[in-house]
């Protein structure tokens, strides 16, 4: 597949009488989209509110991330969620590269997250650094959880659509190209360079749980081989509630780092070959079921080396574990990110499982540190929440609005797909 | 004013006697004893060895509370704003000497205390954890080199300035995990760390996995009918107020709640604060998590003995395994006191 991804640079966002781009700022229609929203009628208010960097803006409780986009050609955005379903991967895409839809509202599970425009935790989150078109919603009485949950990840998804349409027919500021051939070829291209999959493990515990992938719970899948280009063009949203710090939004899978990263040594150092798609369900059958399916395409593509990422911590650490001992025991080397939850001391184990297989691995932080986020402004959302959301506690957030939280309150904070630059070292 | 600075060294390097003197208790000495006479000019004028403490190895490993005991209490008099212990280089009873009194000064009277040992002395895994222990040499020819690294970290701590990491400062890592910000992103940072155990490397790992405790399970039990049980949960069940502020995540502490005389968990008394799970099942029927509905009817139909008069709750999300470790062992005493034959866990 061959994707060409088109980016257009947003360095600033407006309100606008229409939606469209203009000298790097988008201006988005706020009432064309609230109506948009409202379209559905478990949704009773809908609010577009705009943050952006460096502003005195406290963002929560945060549901998801997404970056607005348009198929050009070669399929439709989201397919099998909002646009019908059909492979993506290829043709071309473009991207309001700088923007971003950030879902807002009264929480789902109250695991959502934290985002400051400024101040001295901003620079725990990319969404501080984004252009952002909040939407917040406002759910209609006593709607079931799991349907305001649908509900809120259809509206950003929409949004993010609608606005991305307004980038057809511009001309991008970059172009990229990212191309894996069918697998045969893609051998035979560089075949003195060793060949490396990624291993990409799905949140999918379930209740409030799930990621879906071509508008399939990942719960249901077995696991699979993709392109690499499929996670970039949105196969795959986040439909989940894990803790804010390691939710791989759906901003991060049309990022995902990983891809990105064995893109740049691509035909240099090493063949990317593909994507092994796996869940981490809560059955332990299911864990040895997957596991064993991983380990086996491993082997059937005759891959050097693999990296493993997961999304949340404890329950998937067993997950993350499994496929490293498997794989490693075909042969193929491995290397694994993740994050760290060592306790309020940092001294307990930062993973609830362990392996001698695991040898090598890439750390994204220390979730469990507290850090203090003073009051700001302007608060998008409401602080209801802070001390039920997952890093808060009795008495987290002060009568002056200043909140003290575990680091893992703030969305994507730890992520383990080793978006960000924060690690954690022994002391 | 001058910092004052508390010194701990052994009997031999107080110059009494070498292993046949090893028995001596604890002796408290005005000024600068052995090392001392090396670290107080190393120290400089800001700060003084006031006084410096002496006692036996064999006594310490043999007398342990008790030599700790009078030891504190000296240094409690003193008012120290630093204690130092050792060097112990490689000497292991002496490691074990300073490590157990640097961590009990610490602890008790909160001042800040360090010592310094060689690698392979077995007091560096016994108390690494708990203080800062620099890296030193393997015998007492190491002294001139001790001494210097000794006061500069001396001197850090005194005036309040940051501690950088081990291979800045030169101790022990304690196995405390600290967050930075790396020059490279941790995606790119897996990609060269793949590349290179592939071209058959051993490179560094940024998280060295500990031996991780695993616990096998007992046997069953045998006698059900006779045997009286407990519910215990990490599901995060709590009286409607959660009187004890039980954390919704990374939990520091658990609570004992009485089900004396009830039938089920009734969705007006109990409630769920866990933040790892969707609660919405959970909240109207608490049962699902502490099945006191199915283990009333287990109990009336004699297929267990009894059923313990309350259950113990915890929330297991994002909670630290020495909190959890400390948990357990501290309600199992009430549990073993109350003749608890045997526990369900549940979890979520």
């Amino acid at each position: 597949m061959r994707l060409e991804l088109g980016k257009i640079f947003i360095k600033d966002v407006q309100f606008g009488q229409s939606t469209h781009v203009e000298k790097g700022t988008l201006y988005v229609a706020k009432e064309e989209l609230e109506k948009l929203v409202l379209e559905d009628d478990r949704i009773i208010g809908a609010q577009i509110e705009l943050a952006r960097p460096g502003e005195s803006v406290r963002i929560t409780p945060v549901k998801d991330c997404i970056e607005p986009r348009v198929k050009v050609s070669g399929g439709e955005m989201f397919p099998g969620v909002v646009g019908k379903i059909d492979k993506v991967g290829s043709g071309r895409t473009h991207a309001l590269e700088g923007a971003c839809v950030v879902t807002v509202g009264k929480i789902v599970g109250f695991q959502e997250g934290l985002i400051d425009m400024s101040g001295p935790t901003a620079c725990y989150t990319p969404f501080s650094e984004t252009q952002n078109i909040c939407v917040v919603i406002q759910p209609a009485e006593g709607l079931e959880t799991h349907e305001y949950e649908e509900a809120g990840r259809l509206a950003g998804l929409k949004v993010a659509a609608k606005i991305g349409e307004c980038a057809r027919e511009l001309e991008p500021d970059e172009l990229v190209v990212y191309e894996t051939l069918p697998f045969a070829k893609q051998v035979e291209t560089y075949p003195n360079l060793p060949k490396v999959g990624y291993i990409h493990m799905l949140q999918s515990q379930g209740l409030l749980h799930d990621t879906f992938y071509y508008g399939t719970d990942a719960k249901q899948l077995l696991p699979t081989f993709m392109y690499p280009t499929e996670i970039m063009d949105g196969a795959i949203i986040s439909g989940n509630c894990v803790a804010p710090c390691d939710k791989v939004t759906t901003y991060h899978h049309l990022h995902n780092p990983v891809i990105e990263d064995l893109y740049k040594r691509h035909g240099k150092d090493l063949n990317f070959i593909g994507v092994i798609l796996t869940n981490e369900n809560v059955y332990l059958a299911d864990k040895v079921r997957s596991s064993d399916m991983v380990a086996k395409l491993v082997e059937l593509f005759g891959l050097d080396g693999v990296l493993i990422s997961e999304e949340g911590y404890g329950n998937p650490d067993a997950d993350l574990m499994m496929n490293c001992q498997k794989v490693s025991q075909t042969g193929t080397k491995v290397v694994l990110i993740t994050d760290e939850f060592p306790g309020a001391d940092g001294k307990s184990y930062s993973l609830a499982d362990g392996v001698p297989e695991a040898k090598h691995i890439v750390s994204c932080g220390n979730g469990n540190v507290i850090v203090h986020f003073p009051p700001m402004e302007k608060v998008i959302g409401m602080l209801d929440y802070v001390e039920m959301q997952i890093g808060g506690y009795d008495g987290s957030l002060k009568p002056d609005g200043s909140i003290d939280a575990e680091l893992q309150i703030i969305i994507a904070s730890t992520i383990a797909n080793g978006f960000n630059h924060l690690a954690a070292r022994g002391y | 004013m001058k910092k004052r600075v508390v010194h701990y060294i052994n009997n031999f390097f107080a110059g009494v006697g070498g292993e046949d003197m090893a028995h001596i208790p604890p002796e408290k000495r005005e000024g600068v004893v052995g090392p001392g006479m090396a670290l107080q000019p190393a120290l400089g004028d800001e700060a003084e060895i006031v006084s410096t403490l002496v006692c036996g190895d064999n006594y310490m490993g043999e007398k342990t509370d008790e030599a700790l005991d009078q030891l504190i209490a000296w240094i409690k008099e003193e008012k120290p704003d630093l204690v130092i212990a050792g060097p112990a280089f490689n000497a292991g009873r002496y490691g074990y000497a300073c490590g157990s009194l640097v961590k009990k000064v610490q602890e008790e009277l909160g001042i800040p205390a360090f010592t310094a040992m060689y690698d392979e002395n077995p007091g560096v895994d016994t108390f690494r954890k708990d203080a800062y222990i620099l890296k030193v040499a393997d015998s007492a020819a190491g002294m001139r080199s001790a001494i210097p690294l000794m006061a500069k970290f001396a001197k850090k701590i005194l005036n309040g300035e940051e501690i950088l990491g081990p291979d800045e400062e030169g101790y022990f890592e304690r196995g405390i995990r600290v967050n930075y910000f790396h020059e490279k992103r941790g995606s790119e940072r897996a990609v060269e760390m793949l590349l290179q155990v592939m071209a058959g490397k051993d490179p560094v790992t940024e998280y060295p996995l500990p031996k991780i405790d695993r616990v096998d399970p007992v046997p069953p039990v045998k006698d059900m009918a006779h045997t009286k049980v407990a519910l215990v949960t990490s599901g995060g069940i709590v009286p409607t107020d959660n009187p004890d502020h039980i954390e919704s995540s990374s939990a520091s502490k658990y609570g004992v709640y009485s089900i004396e005389g009830m039938e089920q968990m009734s969705k007006d008394l109990f409630t769920s604060i866990h933040g790892g799970y969707d609660r919405q099942y959970v909240l109207e029927n608490p049962n699902l998590v502490v099945p006191l509905d199915a283990m009333r009817e287990l109990e009336k139909e004699g297929v267990i003995g009894e059923l313990a008069d309350y259950y113990i709750a915890t929330t297991g999300t994002g909670t630290s395994t020495d909190n959890a470790k400390r948990f357990g062992e501290d309600f199992v005493n009430k549990l073993k006191e109350d003749s608890v034959g045997a526990v369900i866990l549940t979890s979520t």
